[in-house]
């Protein structure tokens, strides 16, 4: 059981990653289908890194957590937050169909990062990486199965809920906040109110991008442990994510407990013990729950819990 | 004056405006598109060269080998071409009417699976003759339920379909998996040999021809469906305007309903001719990814039957070429091909920036009075 | 004393794509705790040449000066760094935040953010001026009254100086109005400038110190309030003398055509849109329905045609059929033999029919079909036909004869990117039984109606977005006018049009009531409501407050009625 709830809490920081990096910008009001290739693109940059680093040293027991930690940090973020620059150039200064861009930036994200992990990425010393990415505190271990489920995880799991607590502070408590909605809400409002409307959606996208790609490096590194197939997992964590907005109603703070349930789900199939076949048919579960999610939130209802006004609209401030 | 006004541009006006065009004449357009496309093809040859180290211009004359360098290579193309005009046919409906069916690779996945459980249990037991209508119908009817399954919901409740017909993607695929590790004795073999039964007869000799004829003709067909029929016309309504669809009185659940049916059958239809005519196997990744790759070419088409011949053709004409380019540059991985057709998308689609707006420097303006009108 | 200069405009021309000249060489000045109304027609210009002022679009030629200074007013931003402020018609509000959120929005760079302080100080600066509002309240909860004055504390939070205010009177009670002006008033003894964007004339010679006159995007002259009067303003603002007299013709032989009983409406927040309420329309005349905006009026007549589910009450239409023969409406063999069961048919000799023959045995479908194709059949009794719980279509397969024209003209009565013809045939595309859409007699219809109400465009094939809000609602009234009607509703008809093309749509009104027609037409001038309509029905907050006679009524009692009061006199 121990295990289930460690199990679901890493993949619940997948989603919660994506998730709270699709808030972001849905919250400037762009609706980013392009979040899944995104997240494998902050794959492809992390797993840079990490190959960089671990390159760089004579032998891969001398690697230092923190800087290999920093370093695929950095380089997650940037990667994710350059195909994130391209949705942002593309939907908001040229002012394309967001839909359309998303889904091409997903088909450009993910081709890419198969190519990068295939052919370019050196991946030989992923394994010993993987390991040291994902330590958990040292004395987790010795607090029993509780502690094993709240503090045996790798710093990653611990960054995803800082950062969407944080968002949801932003959000909510702070000038920025209020603007940033405001630009989602109604750009011509913000705009006539002497608000940046482009540099905020600018920035909120590459913030999105790069909170989003952090979650793909995540599953790579720390609950796979640096192994690597294609990028087709990751893809559809990025929909599941997206999906995850909808259900913890453009809330970050929420989408902590949405991602903990989404990740139950998803890891349902390992606990029950079933043959293989079964298997199959729980482990479309997830799916099915979001199906189930999306009907019954479009059923009731309510002011509060509408997407911001203006999601997937182009803004031209001299439109008639 | 109560304030000092400091602000150091203030007496220059900006550097760069925007300015809505009136309609482009259509050359014009095409124009737009042609340097886009040749962008882009250029970047990619560059990119490839860079990680290769190989004469950019050689990737030009490896797409052209790879895509139309034998007669079986046009074939091909040309076979290929047909399947995503038949996605993009499926989807053509939906998308005019704003219905965001993403779910192209799950419709196709499921009409496949359904066919191929025709011919995997029936196979043998009844004569082809009987199995290939069974497996037509069959096919058909998945791919309508995979379609209409969102659209009854996006009907009364309003439900979010892009993300509805997604989810439905992956419980196709479950579906699939979960087949396959019943036919392989769970999971002994690796893949499902290709079935010889309910195999679809050559056409004058060739196993290209009737694939092409179907989809082709029915692209020709959802022409005139969109454009002439009562049906199209309610769906161009609902798709522009719902509310005036309801003053109206079109039944806009009704028609969103009929629409789905059709779009996911089309797509089911196409599932067929991969279960049939082409593979004879079913995979998890059967739908090639062209549930998305279509609604590239639907939206590059604008809407348009007749035009999205020509956008299924020279997304084909890309992907098959890029066969040759990978092999001739030495990458060992496939998904070079998507990242040049990425690059393609992305400078297509900012082309409807510059269809759509005008771009005015501040002295190009002023040049621009002395000179009359001048545009691009 | 000579009032100091703050604005002046400098030979200002801006264009809209190649064609449409929208200012054309604009020279004006702007003076210091002044009250000046920016006067002109819809479509002159005047609110394209404040938009420049408060940096939404940028002049192509021309220098705006500031206080003697030439300036670059690239955004709203800018404008505030100016000291300008503008309230624009369609309010720019976040619906989902508070007031003062909204107030605050986009000031206090580098402070603290405190909501709480901020409030202090617009609570503070409310008092100055003498405004009321709830701080706390959302914006999607306020009324339009509220919300505008959100949007003035909005401006002065920001220290502006200068206050354009786009047709601040347009969706106000006269009651609201004074208390504006009151306020407005305040500001300009304050020191403030104050410009109101209008083609009122009577609030013009009201509130303003002098008036500045634009016409066709030119600016014709700046007058001294004082040395000028109505009918002077109107000639500048028109260019040539129009009658501002409209045609109205007594009623002839009124008879009852719709009958609208105790309808209740609830809205999406559970709150009653429309409350019990209850009026009758009678052909040959104009009913006007009069209210602040937003009290019901769209939904009212949304609902009368079918657009809305209804908690009670009935919709009754009368169908003048009284010794007429049936018809065969679209598809109901049914409904004859339903009006055949209620004994509402007779042969031409008067015996009753009832479907049956001598013997009591029922006739043959065929039969039937023949007697009333031959004109057989005739009603003894007007039809009444029950409304209520059916849809546009059902309704329309009854046989009534609706039209309407609904205020969202591209939104709902009209496709925007569909062409002349394609609009045209929206209500007749049905018409036959093959699955093809026929364009050939839409295309005549279209270019009738291009021909008839001089709609100016480039052809039938243009797609109707691309054409000007008065030549769109010439197509939709066109269209409307064109399927015969019994009964024609129109919401807010003339909305945005020039005085010419309000003119043409008045006359077709009126037209269509000689010709016997029920018109209910939804206004929001009460002037106009006054002038054309022969009864005035008053709703308030989805109730009725009250009808009166058009030709007796005071606008102060309809102003009155308007807030919520009853009628004094049910004089109608």
């Amino acid at each position: 059981m121990t295990h289930f709830f460690v199990a679901a809490i890493s993949i619940a920081t997948v989603l919660l990653y994506g998730c709270v990096g699709e808030i972001i910008t849905e919250k400037a009001g762009h609706l980013n289908l392009g979040i899944p290739g995104i997240m494998c693109m902050g794959t492809a940059g992390g797993c840079l890194g990490v190959s960089l680093y671990m390159g760089s040293l004579s032998s891969p027991e001398n690697a230092s957590w923190i800087l290999l930690v920093l370093i695929s940090l950095l380089f997650s973020v940037i990667f994710a937050a350059l195909l994130g620059g391209i949705y942002a150039l593309l939907t908001v200064t040229l002012r394309c169909n967001q839909n359309i861009t998303g889904l091409a930036i997903t088909i450009f994200g993910s081709g890419a990062t198969n190519f990068l992990m295939h052919s370019f990425i050196d991946r030989t010393h992923f394994e010993a990486a993987g390991k040291i990415v994902s330590a958990s505190l040292p004395f987790a271990d010795r607090l029993g199965g509780f502690g094993r489920v709240v503090f045996g995880h790798g710093v990653f799991v611990y960054i995803a809920i800082v950062v969407a607590i944080a968002c949801a502070f932003v959000l909510n408590k702070t000038r920025v906040g209020l603007h940033l909605r405001a630009v989602g809400e109604s750009p011509a409002t913000a705009d006539a109110a002497g608000i940046n409307v482009v540099l905020y959606k600018y920035v909120a996208i590459l913030v999105g991008s790069a909170i989003a790609g952090l979650g793909g490096f995540y599953y790579i590194m720390d609950y796979i442990k640096g192994s690597w197939e294609n990028a087709g997992t990751i893809e559809a964590f990025g929909w599941l994510a997206i999906a995850l907005v909808i259900f913890v109603l453009w809330k970050p703070n929420l989408a902590v407990l949405g991602a903990l349930l989404f990740g139950a789900c998803f890891i349902m199939y390992a606990i029950v013990n079933i043959t293989p076949t079964q298997k199959e048919i729980i482990k479309m579960l997830p799916y099915v729950v979001t199906i189930v999610v999306l009907v019954l939130t479009s059923i009731r209802k309510k002011r509060e819990h509408q997407p911001p006004a203006s999601l997937g609209l182009s803004y031209f401030r001299e439109d008639r | 004056m109560k304030k000092q006004i400091e602000h150091e541009h203030a007496k220059k006006e900006p550097l760069i405006r925007l300015v809505k065009r009136d309609a482009l004449p259509t050359w014009k357009i095409i124009l737009i598109y042609a340097i886009a496309i040749l962008g882009s093809l250029l970047l990619s040859s560059v990119i490839c060269s860079l990680f290769s180290s190989k004469n950019p211009l050689k990737f030009f004359s490896a797409l052209f080998i790879g895509a139309i360098g034998s007669s079986r290579n046009i074939w091909i193309l040309l076979q290929d071409t047909a399947l995503l005009l038949g996605v993009a046919v499926a989807l053509v409906p939906a998308f005019k009417m704003k219905f965001w069916n993403l779910g192209g690779n799950g419709q196709i996945l499921v009409g496949s699976l359904a066919a191929i459980s025709c011919m995997y249990y029936l196979g043998g037991k009844i004569s082809d003759a009987l199995l290939i209508p069974l497996m037509t119908i069959a096919s058909i009817l998945a791919g309508a339920i995979w379609g209409v399954l969102p659209a009854i919901f996006k009907a009364f409740f309003d439900t979010n379909e892009s993300l509805f017909t997604l989810m439905l993607n992956y419980i196709a695929t479950g579906l699939v998996t979960m087949f396959l590790m019943i036919w392989l004795e769970g999971g002994k073999k690796t893949s499902l040999e290709p079935i010889a039964y309910g195999n679809f007869p050559e056409l004058f000799g060739s196993k290209y021809l009737l694939t092409i004829l179907v989809f082709f003709a029915l692209a020709a067909l959802m022409y005139v469906y969109l454009k002439y029929t009562k049906h199209g016309y309610e769906i161009s309504v609902v798709g522009d305007s719902p509310n005036t669809a309801k003053y109206i009185g079109i039944d806009v659940k009704r028609v969103i309903i009929r629409t789905m049916i059709i779009s996911g059958a089309l797509a089911g239809l196409v599932g067929l001719f991969l279960a049939g005519n082409i593979d004879h196997t079913i995979r998890m990744d059967s739908a090639r990814n062209m549930g998305f790759t279509a609604i590239m070419a639907t939206w590059l088409a604008a809407f348009n039957p007749l035009v999205m011949m020509g956008t299924c053709l020279f997304i084909i004409f890309i992907s098959r070429g890029m066969v040759m380019v990978r092999a001739d540059f030495g990458f060992t991985n496939d998904s070079i091909a998507n990242i040049v057709i990425g690059l393609v998308y992305f400078c297509v689609i900012a082309c409807s920036f510059f269809i759509t707006y005008r771009v005015v420097f501040r002295k190009a303006e002023k040049a621009e009075k002395t000179k009359g009108e001048k545009t691009v | 004393m000579e009032k100091q200069t703050v604005i002046e405009f400098r030979n200002i021309t801006k264009r809209f794509g190649t064609s449409v000249i929208a200012n054309n060489n604009v020279s004006m000045d702007v003076k210091r705790g002044e009250i000046l109304s920016v006067l002109g027609e819809n479509g002159c210009g005047k609110t394209t040449l404040m938009n420049m002022l408060a940096g939404i679009y940028y002049p192509d030629e021309g220098q705006i000066i500031i206080h003697g200074e030439e300036a670059s007013i690239r955004s709203p931003k800018d404008a505030f760094r100016y000291n300008i402020g503008m309230i624009h018609q369609h309010f720019k509000l976040v619906d989902v935040f508070t007031a003062t959120e909204n107030i605050v929005l986009g000031t206090g760079k580098g402070e603290k953010y405190d909501l709480k302080e901020a409030k202090t100080r617009i609570t503070a600066m409310s008092e100055k001026y003498g405004f009321h509002i709830d701080l706390d309240k959302k914006i999607h909860e306020m009324s339009v009254s509220e919300k505008q004055t959100v949007e003035i504390i909005k401006v002065l939070y920001r220290g502006a100086d200068v206050l354009i205010l786009d047709e601040p009177t347009a969706v106000l009670t006269p009651q609201e109005i004074k208390k504006l002006f009151a306020v407005l008033r305040a500001m300009r003894d304050d020191g403030k400038s104050v410009l109101i964007i209008t083609h009122k004339l009577n609030e013009v010679m009201e509130i303003s110190d002098r008036v500045a006159v634009l016409r066709k995007g030119e600016h014709v002259k700046t007058v001294n309030t004082a040395e000028t009067n109505e009918k002077e303003l109107a000639d500048m603002m028109v260019g040539q003398k129009v009658t501002l007299n409209i045609d109205r013709p007594m009623p002839e032989n009124p008879e009852l055509r719709l009958n609208v009983e105790g309808i209740t409406m609830v809205g999406n927040e559970g709150n009653f849109v429309l409350d019990n309420v209850s009026f009758d329309a009678y052909s040959g005349e104009i009913l006007g329905i009069a209210g602040i905006a937003g009290s019901g009026q769209r939904e009212l007549l949304e609902a009368v045609a079918g657009l809305h589910h209804l908690q009670n009450g009935s919709v009754t239409y009368i169908n003048p059929k009284k010794d007429k023969p049936i018809t065969f409406y679209h598809k109901s063999f049914e409904r004859v033999m339903e009006l055949a069961s209620e004994g509402m048919l007779r042969y031409a000799d008067g015996k009753d029919f009832t479907g049956k023959d001598a013997d009591g045995r029922a006739l043959p479908k065929k039969a039937i079909r023949a007697l009333v194709e031959a004109g057989e059949i005739f009603f003894k009794e007007d039809e009444i036909i029950n409304l209520r719980e059916k849809t546009p279509l059902q309704i329309r397969e009854l046989g009534v004869r609706f039209s309407f024209v609904p205020e969202d003209r591209l939104g709902m009565g009209l496709v925007g990117n569909m062409d002349i013809i394609d609009n045209v045939m929206l209500r007749s595309y049905r018409r036959g039984k093959s699955v093809f859409v026929d364009r050939k007699s839409p295309e005549e219809l279209a270019n009738e109606i291009i021909k008839n109400l001089q709609v100016v465009t480039p052809g039938t094939h243009t797609p109707v977005r691309r054409l000007s809000g008065g030549n769109v609602q010439k197509v939709l009234v066109g269209r409307e006018i064109a399927a015969g009607p019994k009964v024609l509703m129109a919401a807010y008809p003339v909305r945005g049009l020039d005085i010419n093309s309000s003119y043409t749509i008045y006359n077709l009104l009126t037209e269509q009531k000689k010709n016997g027609v029920a018109v209910v037409f939804v206004g929001e001038d009460l002037d106009v409501l006054l002038a054309l309509c022969d009864r005035i029905m008053v709703i308030a907050g989805g109730k009725v407050m009250g009808t009166v006679d058009a030709r007796t009524a005071k606008k102060e009692e309809i102003g009155l009625m308007m807030m919520g009061a009853a009628a004094q006199s049910e004089n109608a």
